[in-house]
């Protein structure tokens, strides 16, 4: 932090006065640590997922070579080979994108549709409010993953049931932070104006209150990503998620079980993956929770 | 209090009954014939029709509701479709194994969870706090199936120290009474036995301990910091208390009020990380069965499963609401 001495220029003002909400909880995030260690590790994987299949496109299904078969780590595979004498670290840079297109679809998912529940139930109050609610107490009423995985087991294992499965598991958390923003903001003086102009629910809920109950939301968010790929690997482990050959993380883990004992960098290398990119999204998620509301704790 | 009670009670009632339906929806939730699906492509006519019947698939949705309802309200969860033999019994014995590996991982998460908080609070910024608050952070990233084969190489696979799975070694037998080993193991008061049950618990028991660990460390950090920052806790202090009793006495209790609603919530994901843990422990609960039956599409175990782990979920943390109101009674009058 700089200290300025004396009155501040015209210029100083002009740019003070441009600077809204997001841009000082941008400049609070890159000065905290964890902000910006996330904020690394994040763009990192985000990189490696965008980037990958286009400098090195890959086909899992004649990515074979039996005589390369389970590998230690060497300079040529630094991650060692699996069962099929297939490279262990370009399948976890090729699953990159897996993960994380599992972890931002869910999140939209979910967020958007927690979050149009919750603001609805929040707004409206009343018979909505309780109807929503009550859902959302249904939904959590089940232990998350052992939902989600009724859910996949249903419906057949496959990454889009796992996707819809680890979203709707999702939903309520959205609901309960929106509503409870919204039951927050809804108190304000300047809904009151609103609403006493005449301006439409839907426009009140659009203009004045979603862009106020952002916050919490991004932050709810940035976790939720991380939480859906550690979801989505669970499933994946258990055979239940993505199917072979995808490079899925947590499919390459289950995948590996039976050599343990002998080829136990099958199995620690796709765990560090998940754990890095999951670490990234929480530190990015606590980041960001302390930059948007420096009030709040934990 | 007793009012508190009744009005949570109450507010049950449309929950369970939500959850009964979402339970009952499952099996008509697969795509197709749920009874070609669950028996195959090959199945006999017979056999099929057999299913169906007793699946009452061929009347109303809203009958075959009620009517599983009113079974399951009798403690029937239906019968299995790969050994023909009820739910509910194996149920009954499946459970203790769970209920105990969760107990134990309790009993581990919090202890060191809420020690390593209350140790990171009071020597807030020192290399401990920062050390267990960046564990903490890893541990919850990480995934416990990953962590649980980890802690198998390194202490079960070429060092012998912990066994790998099941409950107890495969030569030994114990003579079941309540299911629970560390208890049937002491009713015959064989110490031997009683070890070597917690010697097979301690890996399991740890890993699943995971799933709270980092959590309950982080919010009674958090919780205490804010804590100590009070007016009472100056006043202790001003008093001349000794700082531990400061901090036991007069800290911790008020800490500890959220902590205990998490711990609540968080047995969710301990139930759900049972079903990893058995999976990897072939650890003979729930889990593992729920588990097994997904993959034999054996839908009423799945069911059944799904059914009661969301209830005990349901009536744990009611206890934990009412225990809550107990310790802290502003809550009653809200």
């Amino acid at each position: 932090m700089t200290v300025s001495v004396g009155l501040p220029t015209q210029a100083e003002l002009t740019i003070r006065r441009s600077r809204g909400l997001f841009i000082d909880a941008w400049r609070r995030l890159l000065a905290s640590w964890n902000g910006r260690v996330g904020l690394v590790i994040v763009l990192l994987t985000v990189s490696i997922g965008v980037i990958a299949p286009i400098v090195d496109p890959y086909d899992p299904h004649i990515d074979s070579n039996l005589s390369q078969a389970r590998q230690a780590p060497s300079i040529e595979h630094p991650f060692g080979t699996d069962r099929l004498g297939r490279d262990v670290l370009r399948r976890i840079i090729h699953g990159t994108r897996i993960s994380l297109t599992v972890g931002v679809l869910v999140v939209l998912g979910s967020g958007s549709v927690g979050a149009v529940l919750g603001m609805a139930s929040g707004y409206f109050g009343g018979t909505v409010d309780s109807v929503v609610m009550r859902l959302m107490d249904i939904l959590l009423a089940f232990p998350a993953i052992l939902l989600a995985i009724a859910i996949v087991a249903v419906r057949g294992p496959g990454l889009g049931n796992t996707m819809l499965a680890v979203a709707v598991v999702g939903i309520p958390g959205y609901a309960r932070v929106m509503r409870s923003m919204v039951l927050s903001i809804r108190a304000r003086d300047y809904i009151t104006a609103a609403q006493a102009v005449g301006v439409k629910d839907l426009r009140i809920m659009a203009r004045h209150i979603f862009p106020n109950a952002l916050s919490p939301l991004i932050v709810q968010a940035t976790l939720g990503v991380g939480g859906a790929i550690l979801f989505a690997a669970a499933l994946g482990f258990l055979g239940l998620g993505a199917q072979p050959p995808a490079p899925e993380w947590g499919a390459m883990i289950g995948d590996s079980i039976p050599f343990l004992r002998t080829s136990p960098h099958m199995v620690f290398f796709p765990g560090m993956a998940i754990m890095l990119s999951v670490l990234g999204f929480n530190l990015l998620g606590d980041g960001l929770r302390d930059a948007l509301d420096p009030q709040m704790t934990v | 209090m007793a009012q508190y009670i009744v009005r949570r009670l109450l507010a049950l009632i449309p929950v369970l009954f939500g959850v009964s339906i979402l339970v009952f929806s499952l099996i008509r939730m697969i795509p197709g014939d749920p009874v070609i699906v669950m028996l195959g492509e090959r199945a006999r006519p017979e056999d099929i029709a057999r299913l169906r019947e007793q699946m009452g698939f061929n009347r109303p949705v809203y009958v075959q509701y009620i009517e599983w309802l009113g079974r399951v309200v009798r403690g029937d969860l239906g019968t299995s479709i790969i050994n023909r033999t009820p739910v509910m019994d194996e149920l009954k014995q499946r459970l203790p194994a769970t209920i105990e590996m969760v107990l134990v991982a309790m009993l581990i998460g919090t202890t060191v969870g809420i020690g390593v908080g209350i140790l990171s609070a009071i020597k807030q910024n020192s290399w401990l706090d920062v050390l267990s608050m960046f564990g903490a952070l890893i541990g919850v990233s990480m995934p416990i199936y990953w962590l649980a084969l980890i802690l198998i190489y390194a202490l079960a696979v070429n060092r012998k120290i912990l066994p790998p799975s099941a409950r107890i070694d495969v030569e030994l037998t114990v003579v079941r009474q309540t299911g629970f080993m560390l208890i049937d193991t002491l009713l015959m008061r064989d110490l031997k036995l009683f070890w070597n049950a917690v010697w097979h618990l301690i890996l399991p028991g740890f890993v699943l301990s995971t799933v709270i660990m980092p959590i309950l460390a982080r919010l009674t950090r958090s919780s205490m910091l804010e804590v100590l920052r009070q007016d009472y806790v100056r006043t202790a202090r001003s008093k001349g208390l000794r700082e531990q009793v400061v901090i036991m006495r007069h800290a911790l209790k008020n800490a500890l009020l959220p902590v205990v609603t998490v711990l609540g919530l968080q047995l969710g994901g301990l139930l759900g990380g049972a079903l990893l843990t058995e999976t990897i422990f072939s650890w003979p609960g729930m889990g593992l069965w729920t588990y097994r039956a997904i993959l034999s599409r054996d839908y009423p175990i799945v069911q059944g499963a799904v059914l009661i782990s969301a209830t005990i979920y349901v009536f744990v943390n009611l206890l934990v609401d009412i225990s809550y109101a107990y310790l802290d009674p502003r809550i009653r009058y809200h």
